[in-house]
């Protein structure tokens, strides 16, 4: 039936499309669908996916949050990239300060003092956040979460509540610092000269180099390419390491890995497994079980974290149990701020998922 | 009888005349062999046995002697490689396309693997009919090819204060120029009907970043695409495959891969990538948005700090690439002495509006230390600046939109280093 209806509105359309052609590119916002392709959109359809929040505050849902809710989840959410008080770890943004810096040498662009629009954090977070984990946010905690960076940036005090009713009367310090593209009126006049072809200076100096700053990654040497091409040549040999590993493996419960897997999602910002794994945030956690603390090669872990392993700390599955249930009271200062699991079958299938990894 | 060599790329006819001339004189500036040469006198395997069929390869690959040609990462640069940017190797190229497999990456959630039969392109907001289209609602649009560059607004930003990275690819490889098919946004806004309200548009992506920008309706109805193929072939999961938005001259940014929703509407986002970043600091301290276009630049590909001379002294092609967001590049003028004199380059390949332009400089050279740079001019009398020109209008903290003329220090050895010069 509804084929049918299909059928006969896209004949009509089709002729509709024929008579109209020649106006379609004046007259298009007047004009029924040219090409009658496509579907309506059904409001739940379209709810479904606008989620997005402008300076007006419009799409902004309803709904409130307080800052010392939005801290919680913070903690447990936000504070292992962004750190304790929204002021960045390792290279993950820095959230907070930074006002009165940004005509220096250092300018640090954080939301306090640089995003014109408190509207732009709203619709980041509730889109994009936490990283790994977009959309998981509920409307309340997004509200929160904003309330929150609001006040590491000293702009509302600890007693704030944000909600979509005084949403708008928040004032961001930077708004008025942003202006228009004006390079065609500033830039081209300056740049649209003549340009000189001969005798245009009398003398050249080198006035800085790169090879003495030296942060061109090294992978791209001689070395690499000739690994690389060596890779493809030996892509037949069987891993001169098999030979020397040859350790017993205790046989996996397949189940608890796969819930393991799962659990392991919300790892994934910080920590890589497997072949490709590196270190990232955290270290890539490949043969962790049963071997030594603090160990992988490459990373550099936390003061704590180096004295246990000079102490002998072995990751057993009871020590790595332990440390995964509550890590900052497992190991006071460990860079992981992650607030921990707290389901102890998460645990028993997060470390059966990294036995998975160990070397065969 | 060499000098045939220069100027013109040898069609075969005149590369064998050329050829059989060598062989009857003993041409300037060649010498004969001390031993014969046995990649002549002794049979490789590729000479004697069967190589692999038509079965061995059906999606082909470079040669095994091309694996260093490959997109390289900077790990210093980001936090972690999923939201973070590697380079199109620009010094292991020639002409003016990218292969796909080398075009650069930017992802912010990572690379979205998405399914075509459970993607959908949503359009929505200020239009007469809210409208939902499948892949193959898409495909029955009229299409267009067109060739473009996108750049990264942040290409050539870590050269802001000064040379840092020791390559092409590193300084200038946030850049790739394709072919794309696609259709025009327009036949889909018109199809929606927009309301004469509706003055900008949001795309968003299906990616776990749900990338969004937000785009003036003058150049969604000019000439920005809905692409879906790019060299002819789908696009790349990592170029937004099954479905991107092209928009010609305009930062990358703005190119919303794995494209699901045009929202039309009265006024702009402001959204992360338009506020937070994008945005180019000033040294005063306020910053200009919404800067989209991209200026007239160019950049010699080749000698470059990863691709040095190796052949000595005589006959040497310099060769690099130039494009701007505001037309074509009827013109670039390269230097060897550091900018005292300067020699208009040869352009070879098609010039067309926003795509990448090719050029050639080709001389003798006496071995001494050479400072190279290119200069672009664009149809719209532009001049490419040099990095201090710029610096004196924007400071040092803009990060973005880095046009600035590009120095290689040659020495006599033919190493190739990233410098400035006064």
């Amino acid at each position: 039936m509804s084929k049918f209806l299909k059928k006969s509105t896209l004949t009509v359309g089709g002729i509709a499309a024929m008579l109209v052609v020649a106006f379609v590119q004046e007259t298009a916002a007047d004009q029924s669908a040219p090409y009658n392709l496509g579907r309506e959109a059904l409001p739940e359809e379209v709810a479904a996916w606008d989620i997005d929040v402008r300076p007006d505050g419009k799409g902004l849902p309803v709904g409130s949050g307080d800052v010392f809710t939005g801290e919680e989840v913070w903690i447990e959410k936000c504070a292992s990239c962004h750190g304790d008080f929204a002021e960045g770890s390792g290279r993950w943004p820095v959230l907070a300060g930074g006002i009165g810096t940004l005509a220096s040498e250092n300018p640090v662009k954080t939301i306090g003092s640089y995003w014109p629009y408190l509207s732009t954090v709203y619709d980041y977070v509730n889109r994009a956040m936490p990283f790994g984990n977009a959309q998981s946010l509920t409307d309340d905690e997004v509200y929160a979460l904003t309330a929150y960076l609001l006040y590491s940036n000293d702009i509302v005090d600890d007693e704030f509540t944000l909600s979509n009713d005084n949403f708008l009367e928040v004032e961001m310090p930077n708004t008025d610092n942003f202006y228009p593209d004006d390079r065609v009126e500033v830039e081209m006049p300056l740049f649209s000269v003549e340009a000189c072809m001969s005798d245009c200076k009398t003398d050249v100096a080198i006035t800085m180099r790169a090879a003495v700053v030296d942060v061109t990654p090294e992978t791209d040497g001689d070395a690499e390419v000739e690994e690389a091409a060596a890779d493809v040549e030996a892509t037949e040999e069987p891993a001169a390491v098999a030979e020397v590993a040859v350790v017993e493996v205790a046989a996996l419960d397949m189940e608890l890995v796969a819930a393991g897997e799962g659990a392991f999602r919300q790892c994934k910002s910080c920590h890589q497994v497997g072949d490709k794994a590196r270190n990232r945030t955290g270290p890539m956690l490949n043969n962790i079980v049963g071997n030594p603390a603090g160990s992988v090669e490459g990373f550099r872990y936390s003061g704590p974290m180096e004295e246990a392993a000079a102490g002998g700390l072995v990751w057993t599955e009871e020590e790595l149990g332990a440390f995964l249930t509550d890590p900052r009271g497992y190991m006071q200062g460990t860079k992981m701020t992650f607030r921990g699991v707290r389901k102890p079958e998460d645990i028993a299938g997060l470390i059966e998922y990294l036995k998975s990894f160990e070397a065969d | 009888m060499t000098e045939q060599f220069k100027g013109v790329k040898p069609s075969r006819r005149a590369f064998l005349r050329g050829a059989a001339a060598v062989g009857g004189a003993t041409a300037i500036g060649t010498s004969a062999a001390a031993e014969a040469d046995p990649a002549i006198t002794q049979m490789k395997p590729w000479n004697q046995f069967l190589g692999e069929g038509v079965d061995a390869r059906p999606y082909g690959m470079p040669s095994k002697f091309e694996a260093h040609v490959r997109r390289q990462d900077v790990p210093w640069l980001t936090a972690d490689p999923i939201s973070s940017v590697n380079f199109t190797p620009l010094h292991e190229m020639d002409g003016i396309i990218t292969p796909n497999g080398l075009c650069f990456e930017r992802h912010h959630g990572g690379i979205a693997e998405v399914d075509p039969a459970e993607h959908r392109i949503m359009i929505n907001g200020l239009v007469d009919r809210e409208l939902v289209f499948t892949m193959e609602d898409l495909m029955r649009f009229p299409r267009e090819n067109h060739v473009y560059f996108l750049e990264c607004a942040a290409n050539s930003g870590m050269e802001w204060r000064g040379a840092q990275l020791n390559g092409c690819q590193y300084t200038h490889g946030m850049i790739h120029n394709v072919m794309y098919t696609g259709v025009p946004l327009r036949l889909l806004l018109e199809e929606a009907g927009v309301k004469t309200e509706g003055k900008w548009i949001l795309p968003e992506g299906a990616d776990a970043s749900g990338m969004t920008r937000s785009i003036p309706m003058e150049k969604a109805l000019d000439d920005c695409l809905v692409a879906f193929k790019m060299n002819g072939e789908a696009l790349r999961p990592e170029q937004g495959y099954p479905v991107r938005l092209v928009v010609p001259g305009w930062e990358g940014n703005m190119w919303i891969k794995w494209l699901r929703r045009i929202e039309v509407g009265d006024q702009p986002w402001h959204h992360r990538e338009e506020t937070s970043k994008y945005t180019d600091l000033l040294g005063d301290g306020r910053a200009r948005r919404f800067t989209w276009e991209m200026d007239a630049k160019s950049v010699i590909t080749n000698p470059s700090p990863q691709a040095p001379i190796t052949h000595g002294k005589g006959q040497t092609v310099i060769t690099g690439v130039a494009w701007s967001g505001r037309g074509t590049i009827p013109r670039v003028d390269v230097t060897i002495d550091g900018g005292v004199n300067w020699h208009q380059a040869r352009m070879s390949g098609p010039s067309m509006d926003k795509s990448m332009h090719r050029f050639y400089y080709e001389f003798d050279w006496d071995g001494s230390d050479l400072l190279l740079q290119s200069r672009a001019h664009d149809s719209t009398g532009y001049v490419q600046p040099t990095k201090d020109q710029l610096r004196a209008v924007r400071g040092l903290n803009s990060i973005y939109h880095n046009n600035g003329i590009q120095t290689w220090f040659v020495n006599s050895d033919g190493v190739a280093e990233n410098v400035e010069i006064s």
